[in-house]
């Protein structure tokens, strides 16, 4: 019986794992055909690559992508970290439940509905001073903090929950300032939540369509719009191209992550052991 | 931080951090404001509630209220923003406020909006439970693998999500196209002898949001599942209970908070969702994000769109507070460990 376990388990993780990775595989194939028809395989080539690295108007896109990504994410590890450490460690203030009801919602709230609500704010505060009535990176940088700033608040909860503060509320009570405290014991205990926050934020900033649509001006054309308004037109091989080079670097970029992660933790394991002796 | 030898990259970082924050924190301009911070009652705690909170409000509660004003107010053409203002100051009168209920009224008379709220209902439930019958045993078999593997495995399931949502939705326009590589395998092997027309329907939309969404599945079940007790599986066994029984009465049941948790992951944002039915679902397929957005972008009847989200919204309350119960539960019984 449980041999027909672990073999039905394991078929389930095979046919799981083909789902989930044949799309990709398949693409990368084809992005190195030679055929301009996307599914008849016509020989290797790298041409798409080279029309990929000549069209102008797709990489200024991924060039304003990157900058709202990096931006956006850096301004929702500050935010999303307040957030997160307020709601860990602060216990019970006023206003408790609404706070964490906000900080909660953006991960499941549809993105039309965000876009939507977020340009209408734009339009009303427009005719306000010292707002910019063109629509554009500011506005689309403004809507992907508040909607990755979330996810950085939850791991950063979570990984605050998960350490227990008597080193915190030790330092406290040998009379550390509570900002010193902060620098000197919480920051590096949440190090690792707060950058794998950063690349969660980077990664869905650089792949959100749906709200960059709303909050873009009719000038601003984002990576993922570009990228949609070809696709709508049919799958073409220059795609296939630079969703081969994003998965590439994605994948280094986790795997080396992974590693240095692991790496980490090995270490904190040997101390603690040595420390114990 | 007990052997020096240990000193990282990050640890050298921080302590560059410390030390400027501590310098900026030594400097006059810093105490004065500090002083006159403190005197209103301000605290640093205080802050660090507050930055957030305001984002939050101004970025997130506030914009919802705007949707809620514009969604009773009534489409002006030929204006720009094209609603008319609810509450006007005319000269020598009063203050005018115009509420129309016209916008919510039209999305019941029109049957195209009531069949698109129902058949993305349909269609996010049918893909939450496939979801669920393929990542659960994913989930199952990825816990009670070998730990070494067990990080592997969990990476493996996550890199997709790292990577383009949109280029994955796209990767399966290539497959399932007339001339795509199932149908060209199907053709070779002789099944069939005419493609099968399977992009722009049903089927690859719900092949879209399964594909899309599965991460989301796995992830909270495979955290709940790690934490069992196989102990209590093996006693039930030597009981004399057979492993179906056993994973019946004791592991389904243990798991239900994971169930709930990826369900509603999966579930509340396939009801909005957009792209998977534009690029993959049919030109008739009726979901409630696609009928919002071109009410936006091609009729440009932003009051009708703001109806819309309204509505989208109250049908998403329930399946929103239960996520945030669950969330809740999860936060507070790590507090407990």
């Amino acid at each position: 019986m449980n041999r027909n376990r672990s073999v039905f388990l394991l078929s389930a993780l095979v046919f799981g794992f083909a789902f989930l990775y044949v799309p990709i595989i398949s693409m990368i194939v084809f992005s190195f055909n030679e055929s301009k028809l996307v599914t008849v395989w016509g020989g290797f080539s790298v041409k798409w690559y080279g029309e990929l690295f000549h069209n102008r108007r797709m990489l200024e896109a991924a060039w304003l992508s990157v900058r709202i990504a990096a931006v956006s994410a850096t301004c929702a590890v500050i935010i999303g970290t307040m957030a997160g450490f307020a709601l860990a460690r602060f216990g019970h203030f006023r206003t408790r439940t609404l706070f964490s009801g906000m900080v909660t919602a953006p991960l499941v709230m549809p993105e039309v509905i965000t876009g939507l609500s977020l340009l209408l704010l734009f339009v009303a505060l427009a005719p306000l001073p010292f707002i910019p009535d063109t629509r554009g990176f500011s506005t689309i940088t403004i809507a992907h903090i508040t909607l990755t700033m979330s996810y950085v608040a939850v791991i950063v909860q979570s990984r605050l929950s998960s350490m227990d503060d008597s080193l915190e509320e030790a330092a406290l009570d040998l009379g550390a300032r509570p900002w010193k405290v902060f620098m000197v014991i919480t920051l590096p205990i949440i190090a690792p939540a707060m950058i794998s926050g950063w690349l969660l934020a980077f990664t869905l900033s650089l792949d959100d369509l749906v709200i960059a649509s709303f909050t873009a001006g009719p000038s601003t054309n984002t990576l993922p719009m570009m990228i949609f308004s070809t696709v709508r037109r049919g799958i073409t091989p220059e795609i296939n191209a630079l969703a081969t080079i994003m998965v590439g670097i994605v994948t280094i970029f986790v795997i080396t992550a992974g590693v240095l992660m692991a790496r980490q933790e090995r270490r904190r394991q040997l101390e603690t052991r040595g420390a114990g002796r | 931080m007990a052997n020096p030898s240990y000193v990282t990259l990050g640890q050298r970082i921080l302590a560059g951090l410390d030390k400027a924050l501590t310098t900026v924190m030594a400097s006059p301009p810093y105490r004065w404001s500090q002083g006159i911070l403190r005197r209103a009652g301000v605290t640093g705690r205080t802050l660090v509630i507050a930055v957030p909170w305001v984002w939050l409000l101004i970025f997130f509660l506030i914009p919802f209220i705007i949707v809620f004003k514009i969604s009773f107010a009534e489409t002006r053409w030929l204006g720009s923003p094209p609603y008319a203002p609810i509450w006007e100051w005319v000269e020598g009168h009063a203050l005018h406020v115009k509420i129309t209920f016209a916008n919510y009224l039209f999305l019941l008379s029109d049957s195209l909006y009531v069949q698109a709220f129902l058949s993305s209902l349909k269609v996010a439930s049918v893909s939450t439970i496939l979801c669920l019958l393929l990542g659960y045993p994913m989930a199952y078999g990825i816990a009670r693998a070998d730990p070494s593997w067990r990080n592997t495995l969990l990476l493996l399931v996550i890199l997709p999500f790292w990577t383009s949502f949109l280029l994955r939705v796209y990767a399966w326009m290539g497959l399932l196209n007339n001339h795509g590589v199932i149908n060209q395998f199907l053709m070779w092997t002789g099944i069939i002898d005419e493609p099968i027309v399977m992009l722009q329907t049903d089927f690859a939309m719900y092949i879209g949001i399964v594909y899309s969404y599965l991460p989301f599945m796995i992830l909270p079940l495979y955290s709940n599942l790690e934490k069992h007790d196989p102990t209590l599986l093996e006693a039930a066994v030597d009981l004399g209970c057979r492993p179906f029984r056993a994973f019946l009465s004791i592991t389904l049941p243990l798991s239900k908070p994971g169930i709930i948790a990826g369900s509603m992951l999966v579930f509340i944002p396939a009801v909005g969702e957009f792209v998977i039915p534009r690029l993959l679902g049919g030109t008739d397929s009726l979901m409630i994000g696609r009928v919002l957005w071109d009410e936006y972008f091609l009729n440009r009847n932003w009051p009708v769109a703001s109806a819309v989200a309204i509505a989208l919204l109250l049908l998403l309350v329930i399946p929103i507070v239960i996520f945030q119960r669950y969330q809740l539960q999860e936060a507070s019984g790590e507090q407990q460990r």
